[in-house]
């Protein structure tokens, strides 16, 4: 099995910690004057998300993780799970709802989205950065009202909901910031 | 068949040789201006500078140290030697030959040894004070470091004190179990050191003290764990401590001292005990200073001695997050 010694640590280098696949996202080298050194770094949790920190043995080995993003066309959902093809081979997998996490909410179909496999699961998939959608429900708008700086909920037709301020129009169409799920305008239709 | 070309420039595909310093002029002036500040402030204080050979026929016997071994490019003639990861040795032949107070600025080795904040050539300043204990070679750092950071504070704290505040027990008396029930929850990783009294305490000191921490404030670690001893002379207490001491500026070790220990019989039982441990490790016995021993057998004047990370010093003092940016070039390949 494929491991790397602490001299190989390196920022992105996947891991395998406790059965679950780590990416390093810090590495620092520690040696207290007179003893033993130490390779200190801060992962992260490829299926959860969660960040922690370990501190290894300079010279110990940890086991690689089987870990590849790829960029992968999303096609539907059938509630349960959520199919994407790979563009060049046009091999198709299914995501859980885990490893879709917050991507649920943006997508629609035929988004090119980053999905991260662990032996050749994925267990992450990052939407784009900005989705365009329709809404589907929200109250009437206020017109010429763009300084007020009120929001209101706006359901969208992915059945996110996201506050938008109070002008945006039950027919208008929206860019969202999906990293942080935020209205950033107004959109024309494609 | 490929036409045969001449060439006077190289194509313009390769990538140009990163020739330029690692380090600003400005950096390397401020560096040089510290420089000449430390050795006025030896100069007043009739500390003599010395210089001893970078490459001595013995290597460091502490198993985390790994020496460079020196070897000729020629026919094979010529002496072999090691690059020295201190001064300390060659230091400590001249104390016992009645220098009196000394310091040395200049480059260390130490192979296996890459970061932020550690090349493998890197610059110490070491100096030994006759007479002087921990308390007193503190006093004379807190002036040395002054002389770069003219603000800072100073606070001293035993080991005890601090490992107690953090972990809520006495490092002297706890069971090895004990600090290894505190090692899992701090997710250290030994490997065949998991229990293993000396590393367990080297991998909780790193994971308590030696984090990068903004406020820049200075602390003195002093009186450390026997196991932890190193070349520092025992104070047997009770409890047994080592007069050793660490200047950790902002999460960052920039000098460790000691009173150093002057028995020679002792000294030769702590180089042994390296020695087995090195072989234990797999790694690589070397011999034992015999000069060292000697001039320790001797008489080696009561004295304590410090180093101290020169580089480190004045990253801090110019504001710097990389000894790199204050060392001309960075000199080894794996940088």
């Amino acid at each position: 099995m494929a491991s790397f010694s602490t001299n190989q640590f390196k920022l992105g280098l996947k891991i395998m910690l406790d059965g679950d696949p780590y990416s390093i996202i810090e590495n620092e080298f520690v040696k207290p004057g007179k003893g033993q050194a130490f390779s200190r770094i801060k992962v992260r949790n490829l299926k959860t998300g969660r960040v922690i920190e370990k501190t290894y043995k300079s010279g110990e080995s940890v086991e690689a993780a089987d870990v590849v993003d790829t960029e992968m066309q999303y096609l539907y959902t059938d509630g349960d799970t959520w199919t994407f093809m790979n563009t060049q081979t046009f091999e198709q997998l299914s995501a859980s709802a885990a490893a879709m996490g917050d991507a649920v909410k943006w997508l629609k179909g035929e988004e090119l989205c980053n999905v991260t496999l662990w032996n050749n699961e994925p267990i992450a998939v990052v939407p784009p950065n900005f989705a365009i959608l329709a809404i589907t429900e929200t109250d009437p708008g206020l017109r010429g009202d763009t300084a007020s700086g009120g929001t209101k909920p706006a359901t969208l037709e992915t059945g996110a909901v996201v506050k938008v301020p109070l002008f945006v129009e039950q027919a208008d169409l929206l860019k969202i910031d999906t990293r942080t799920g935020e209205y950033v305008s107004r959109a024309k239709e494609d | 068949m490929p036409r045969k070309t001449e060439r006077t420039l190289p194509p313009a595909d390769i990538a140009p040789v990163a020739w330029r310093p690692s380090a600003s002029l400005s950096a390397l002036r401020r560096r040089a201006e510290i420089a000449g500040t430390v050795r006025a402030y030896f100069a007043a204080a009739g500390v003599l500078e010395v210089h001893t050979p970078v490459m001595m026929p013995w290597a460091s016997c502490d198993p985390a140290l790994h020496s460079f071994s020196a070897q000729p490019t020629g026919d094979g003639a010529g002496p072999r030697g090691y690059l020295q990861t201190s001064p300390e040795f060659a230091m400590k032949r001249l104390l016992a030959a009645g220098s009196g107070d000394i310091y040395q600025l200049g480059p260390a080795f130490r192979a296996e040894e890459a970061g932020r904040h550690h090349l493998a050539e890197f610059t110490m300043l070491e100096w030994y004070r006759v007479g002087f204990d921990q308390h007193a070679l503190m006093d004379d750092v807190e002036c040395v470091v002054r002389l770069a950071l003219p603000a800072l504070e100073f606070e001293r704290r035993s080991y005890a004190e601090l490992f107690h505040a953090r972990y809520g027990v006495n490092p002297h008396t706890a069971e090895s179990a004990t600090l290894a029930a505190l090692a899992r929850d701090a997710g250290l990783e030994l490997g065949a050191l998991q229990a293993d009294r000396a590393a367990l305490l080297d991998g909780l000191f790193a994971d308590s003290l030696l984090r990068d921490d903004r406020s820049g404030q200075a602390l003195f670690v002093y009186d450390f764990p026997r196991e932890q001893a190193a070349y520092a002379r025992i104070n047997e207490g009770p409890p047994a401590v080592a007069e050793r001491f660490e200047l950790i500026v902002g999460g960052l070790e920039i000098a460790n001292g000691y009173r150093e220990l002057t028995d020679g019989d002792e000294q030769a039982a702590r180089m042994h005990a390296e020695n087995a441990r090195r072989a234990a490790l797999g790694l690589p016995v070397v011999d034992v200073d015999p000069c060292l021993l000697a001039a320790l057998a001797a008489g080696l004047p009561a004295c304590a001695g410090v180093a101290l990370g020169f580089d480190r010093l004045v990253m801090l003092a110019t504001g710097k997050s990389r000894i790199a940016e204050v060392t001309s070039f960075t000199g080894t390949a794996f940088d």
